[in-house]
């Protein structure tokens, strides 16, 4: 029998505040996609406690009272020029998809980011493999949006378009990832930076300079993306470090 | 291991399908049969062709979705286990294998492999669940004491993924196992006797409306069936209905 570890959850997501709303209003984010609940650690069944804490005990709240504000909104046309202006964006990116100079398949991006997150952005990282992951992540998304190659017609079901728009994604959020994981100059949770370190292993926390959220604001290119930071406030217990030993 | 396939290919719900042949080559035992299709897709489309569209998700064996008739066997050859969990090493070099979707009237064809199971969930929907008040004072489920024989029933009807399999392998495409599971996990425990009688009313109602055949008993579905669900639960929604009639 093989056994190969992989990788199964990440930690984070897309901010939430305290009723689950993202930062569009009346978008709300729940269970495993967002990032509230766990923090920097992850154990088994937290994705499902999270699903269903959000769902059965928050979102029947705080939906609710979102819409009862929009009671009396009525019907919302479409003919306006912000949903002109998103129908064109979405038209023009499937369209860049479709007419890649057609080199590579989607699989062959997707395996090539994934060598280096695997390689550079996993369980333990240092700041050198960081900054070179940021540059060849940065390297391969301007290659894939040039030389992808989607088959087939975007007017039909494309698994390999959907695929490619996930991908897509995935190579923005990849290098975000590093820039988070270079950001925070300790090591805590899933996150081990090889050079802070206890003399016999251990993860070394800094809680004076990091113990808050990052919460990263989208900003076209993933490295220009500005951080917000939520301090972390413990009022009922005080920070410790946990020790299996 | 060189392989022939032989794989329905079907453009859109409307279009007329056919069987086309693929030759595959270096196709590894340890490879999963799914992973066996990622690599004719990738060859497919480094040659400009489409890829045969397939549903997939956890391959873990727990969501569902890898519906695939293999050599006329619903999820193909081995007992106990969906088309993600098969490995290539249960077949040989030289095999030809043919690959369909799932046929019947209730699951119409997406694309190439993926049907739309929708009446699944709207068989779902008409009664599988239990009203339970969230407001804060939910009493524990746990303080509801449960004989072990019934819960682990239960919970065994619980483990039906909803795949469809039973459809497939069934001659009248009946979702009588799957119905049956999904009735027979409610009327096992008391959380569910409130909504008894509706529920496999309604859930009966919506079977019959999606389309789907009757049961007449040949026990295929249970044979085929991934998780081995078993007849039992048909006989347990039968007299479920009954009762709801009466």
């Amino acid at each position: 029998m093989k056994i190969f570890p992989a990788v199964h959850y990440t930690m984070g997501g897309l901010w939430v505040d305290y009723n689950l709303q993202t930062t569009v209003p009346g978008c709300f984010a729940a269970g495993e996609a967002n990032f509230s609940d766990h923090g920097a650690n992850r154990l088994g069944a937290s994705a499902l406690m999270q699903g269903l804490a959000d769902g059965y005990f928050v979102l029947p709240y705080t939906i609710g009272d979102y819409l009862a504000d929009e009671i009396r909104t009525g019907p919302i046309s479409t003919e306006t020029a912000e949903f002109d202006q998103a129908e064109k964006d979405t038209r023009a990116r499937i369209e860049k998809l479709m007419n890649g100079a057609g080199t590579h398949s989607v699989d062959y991006y997707h395996k090539k980011l994934g060598l280096i997150m695997w390689n550079k952005c996993g369980m333990s990282r240092n700041e050198t493999d960081l900054k070179s992951a940021m540059d060849e992540i940065a390297e391969l998304r301007a290659d894939f949006w040039k030389n992808v190659r989607v088959p087939g017609s975007a007017d039909t079901k494309n698994q390999e378009l959907e695929k490619a728009g996930r991908v897509a994604d995935f190579l923005e959020l990849g290098e975000l990832f590093a820039k988070d994981a270079l950001d925070r100059n300790e090591s805590c949770g899933g996150h081990f930076r090889e050079e802070y370190q206890t003399a016999d292993g251990e993860a070394l926390r800094d809680d004076v300079n990091y113990a808050y959220v990052s919460a990263w604001e989208y900003n076209e290119n993933p490295r220009d993306a500005k951080l917000h930071k939520e301090d972390l406030v413990f009022e009922n217990v005080e920070l410790k470090t946990r020790s299996y030993k | 291991m060189k392989l022939t396939l032989k794989i329905w290919r079907q453009a859109s719900p409307e279009a007329k399908g056919n069987m086309v042949t693929y030759p595959l080559d270096g196709v590894d035992g340890d490879m999963s049969f799914l992973e066996m299709m990622d690599i004719l897709n990738e060859e497919l489309v480094n040659k400009g062709e489409e890829p045969v569209e397939f549903d997939h998700d956890c391959r873990e064996g727990i969501c569902g979705s890898c519906n695939m008739m293999i050599n006329g066997q619903p999820h193909g050859p081995q007992k106990l286990t969906t088309t993600c969990q098969l490995h290539m090493r249960k077949f040989n070099d030289g095999d030809t294998i043919t690959i369909e979707p799932w046929r019947a009237a209730a699951f119409p064809v997406i694309k190439d492999l993926i049907v739309d199971r929708s009446s699944f969930d709207r068989i779902q929907q008409a009664g599988a669940y239990v009203s339970v008040n969230t407001s804060g004072n939910t009493q524990d489920a746990n303080s509801i004491p449960i004989e072990k024989a019934k819960a682990d029933e239960a919970f065994h009807s619980a483990t039906c993924i909803g795949c469809g399999a039973c459809v497939a392998a069934c001659k009248n495409a009946s979702a009588m196992l799957f119905t049956s599971a999904k009735v027979s996990q409610y009327a096992l425990l008391p959380q569910g006797e409130i909504e008894a009688t509706d529920r496999v009313q309604n859930m009966v109602r919506q079977m019959d409306m999606e389309g789907f055949g009757n049961c007449t008993n040949t026990g295929a579905c249970m044979i085929e069936c991934p998780k081995g669900i078993k007849l039992e639960n048909i006989t347990r929604m039968n007299s479920e209905y009954l009762k709801a009639n009466i």
